[in-house]
């Protein structure tokens, strides 16, 4: 456009010598026009001086944009770094449910000669169950600590905390600390959330033992040793608030956890977690507890030591990613020693309360097809032959020889289909024999059910 | 309980007392990050892979001895960008090892280094596997590997000044050589631009971006999902009217599809090594690459 302009105005000058015919002004005209020619001069040139600008600039802007055609992947305007930056927390939803249907009614469901606390136990009610909706926050606090909550709602329409703590972030030499509500780290199974777990419910050992999972209200402490082979030991405290434990009358800690991992791979396909643990808990008036030799549990209550030890055991093949084949197996003995108030007619009598109970199980899940897999598994108990002796107290007990120890057995068989790694279809029948009234597991509840179980928001963990 | 204490104190006690190692110890994700590592760190760096070739990066486990190698690793070298979400975390939670944590000079991301392709407008699981930061599998591209080996010489000098110049100059020695080596495959592999290709999963799209390949199809109808009956049965119609000349397979991948539609709609198709170790002649980083780009050339002929 400007261009244009200085066209026009040097044609215009150009004309101008015609229009002045006057001899007279001839010299004035000729000093106007110098001045108009200078003056135009000028600003032909200053705009001559900007379109050569101009015109060095959009060059060099194209060879450089040349340049950065030619350089294969141009650096980043904003370096990729894990979403995880984001200051609100990860957030996850797991929704879960299943249809049960079982060939005895559920209500009189027990594991035979254990009675464990906590309504986490058994096949769960006939028909449709909506199971637990859990929900998951975790961030980092601040560059020392993250934190986790867990919240299951209930069908029931309560919310319980199923976990809730802070760990450390920044101690160096392997050492972390973990504080608030979790799982213990006890055996292999019991860290594992219910919708991670490859089988509908927990294997009755854990249910006979902890009522499903041990739950620490306290502190936890792991180090990591700095070897090649995995080798974690961990120590725990807390109130002692969950079964086998009550919480005391007392300002002081109620037991501790001691356990150890270690672990590593055999070639590049077989990796493997072995484990012992020990767990020691006093108990006040602990509700519930061995039923009589009749079978039949009267309300009774517990007041003691208890002392659990675990065994546990993993190992996973993975041939290809579409295959992978997992053996795991946990034994559990525990030994109670204390008082028991039987209260059959509200005149409770005292007796002295010895038993030795164990448990195990052993289980394989394989997938065989990248979104297939099948499971079987097999429970077994052994209820130990509680001693009662009298105590030095009235009105006395005759108690006579100990009851015999019984055995309730399981077998699970499980098949779960995976369209994506947020979704999980699981059919699973049971042979349960849990209240020991039949022969062998086949005699036993037969016990179908079909779970659903959904994970939405943030990546969930694979957790070894 | 005492036997428990004792084998407690035992266990301990060996543990404490293991000789530490002078070479900077590596945890890398992939075989192309140790690989890279290796070829920039030479003897100073002591790398452990945590993965093979014939492993699906997104569905390892933070198995115990990877835990074991987080914890005393002085720098860990993942891709990033949420390939290994599923796992890396948790792996380096359990590991109780501050230097390698996010943000710290010990942990490492090669997507950091570069620009990624696919970055999603729309982030909703019903799309399938979809990496919200843009797509992870970047290794296939060369000038990836070049633009992380540029940063990643920086980071191990950062971490470990003392060898400082060391890893410069093997850093500045691996850029010539794979400057010429690019050079030699982009020449080599001249034939395959423009060529029609059917895609197994989006982890091939970089090696596409490169050599130029045009992806016309990809066997899996989304990311990580599954091709049905009915959708291959199109893929068919879809390729016969309009032929691709290769299908392309990772070493890692399940054949079966592919075999079937190679069949279908008689187009090859050429199982590529995809990660270091993949193949016998993918044993380094330029093995990848002359194995990637010779039976690329093999089956189009």
């Amino acid at each position: 456009m400007r261009t244009l302009r200085i066209v026009v105005a040097s044609m215009t000058l150009a004309t101008l010598p015609v229009l002045a015919s006057a001899a007279d002004d001839v010299a004035a005209l000729r000093a106007e026009m110098q001045a108009l020619k200078s003056d135009y001069n000028a600003r032909v040139e200053a705009l001559e001086a900007r379109i050569q600008q101009l015109e060095t600039a959009n060059a060099a802007t194209a060879d450089a944009t040349l340049a950065a055609a030619a350089t294969p992947e141009p650096p980043p305007a904003a370096p990729a770094t894990s979403s995880a930056s984001a200051f609100n927390p990860a957030i996850s939803l797991i929704l879960g449910g299943s249809y049960t249907r079982t060939s005895r009614n559920p209500a009189d469901w027990q594991i035979a000669g254990f009675v464990p606390a906590g309504d986490e136990i058994g096949p769960g009610e006939r028909s449709f169950n909506l199971g637990e909706s859990e929900l998951t926050f975790s961030a980092n606090i601040d560059p020392y600590f993250a934190g986790t909550l867990t919240a299951a709602i209930t069908a029931d329409n309560e919310i319980e905390v199923e976990e809730a703590f802070f760990r450390t972030t920044a101690l160096r030499g392997g050492l972390s600390v973990k504080g608030g509500r979790f799982f213990s780290g006890v055996g292999y199974l019991n860290e594992v959330h219910a919708h991670a777990w490859d089988f509908v419910d927990q294997p009755l050992v854990y249910q006979a033992m902890f009522g499903g999972q041990y739950r620490q209200n306290g502190v936890q402490v792991k180090w990591l040793a700095p070897t090649d082979l995995f080798l974690e030991f961990g120590a725990e405290t807390g109130n002692g608030d969950n079964f086998p434990g009550t919480r005391l009358e007392d300002n002081g800690l109620n037991g501790a956890t001691l356990f150890a991992h270690v672990g590593g791979d055999i070639g590049d396909y077989t990796s493997w977690r072995a484990g012992a643990s020990w767990l020691t808990l006093n108990a006040e008036d602990r509700p519930g507890g061995i039923p009589g030799a009749d079978g039949a549990s009267a309300f009774d209550s517990f007041s003691g030591d208890s002392d659990t030890w675990v065994v546990d055991g993993v190992l996973k093949w993975a041939p290809s990613p579409r295959r992978q084949l997992k053996v795991q197996g946990e034994y559990m003995r525990r030994k109670e020693q204390g008082t028991y108030v039987f209260d059959p007619a509200g005149v409770a009598a005292l007796a002295n309360y010895r038993n030795t109970q164990s448990g195990w199980y052993l289980q394989s899940v394989y997938q065989f097809a990248p979104r297939w897999r099948v499971g079987l598994r097999y429970d077994s108990l052994d209820s130990g032959g509680a001693l009662y002796t009298p105590a030095a107290i009235d009105p006395p007990i005759d108690f006579g020889l100990p009851p015999d120890a019984l055995h309730p057995e399981r077998v699970s068989l499980m098949l779960d289909w995976n369209p994506s790694e947020f979704s999980r279809l699981r059919a699973q029948y049971d042979w349960d024999d849990a209240r020991d009234d039949g022969d062998s597991p086949m005699d036993g509840d037969g016990v179908l059910r079909l779970q659903y179980i959904y994970g939405m928001g943030a990546h969930g963990a694979h957790k070894y | 309980m005492k036997t428990f204490i004792r084998l407690f104190a035992v266990l301990l006690a060996g543990a404490a007392s293991l000789p530490a190692s002078a070479a900077l110890k590596v945890l890398a994700t992939t075989p192309d990050w140790g690989a890279l590592t290796t070829e920039l760190g030479g003897d100073k760096v002591n790398v452990y892979v945590a993965t093979t070739a014939l492993q699906d990066v997104h569905r390892v486990e933070a198995k115990p001895s990877l835990v074991a190698r987080a914890r005393s690793a002085d720098l860990v070298v993942a891709t990033g960008a949420e390939l290994e979400v599923g796992w890396l975390p948790v792996l380096l939670q359990e590991a109780g090892n501050p230097r390698v944590q996010p943000g710290q000079p010990g942990y490492f991301e090669a997507a950091s280094a570069l620009k990624l392709l696919e970055v999603p407008t729309k982030l909703d699981r019903a799309m399938g596997d979809i990496h919200p930061l843009g797509n992870p599998h970047v290794q296939l591209d060369p000038r990836n590997i070049q633009a992380v080996a540029h940063a990643l010489t920086a980071r191990l000098a950062q971490i470990d000044p003392a060898q400082a110049a060391f890893y410069a100059a093997r850093g500045k020695d691996f850029d010539a050589r794979w400057d010429a080596a690019i050079k030699g495959w982009e020449a080599k592999a001249a034939p395959l631009r423009g060529k029609p290709v059917v895609i197994m999963h989006r982890d091939q799209v970089y090696l596409c971006h490169w050599l130029g390949l045009a992806e016309v199809a990809s066997i899996e109808p989304k990311p990580g999902v599954p091709p049905t009956a009915a959708y291959l049965g199109a893929l068919v119609g879809k390729l016969t009217a309009t032929p691709a000349k290769l299908i392309l397979l990772n070493a890692y991948n399940d054949p079966k599809a592919a075999n079937w539609l190679s069949e279908r709609v008689h187009t090859p198709d050429v199982v590529l090594p995809f990660s270091v170790g993949g193949s016998d002649r993918a044993r380094d980083l330029f093995g990848l690459f002359d194995d990637t780009v010779d039976k690329l050339l093999a089956a189009l002929k």
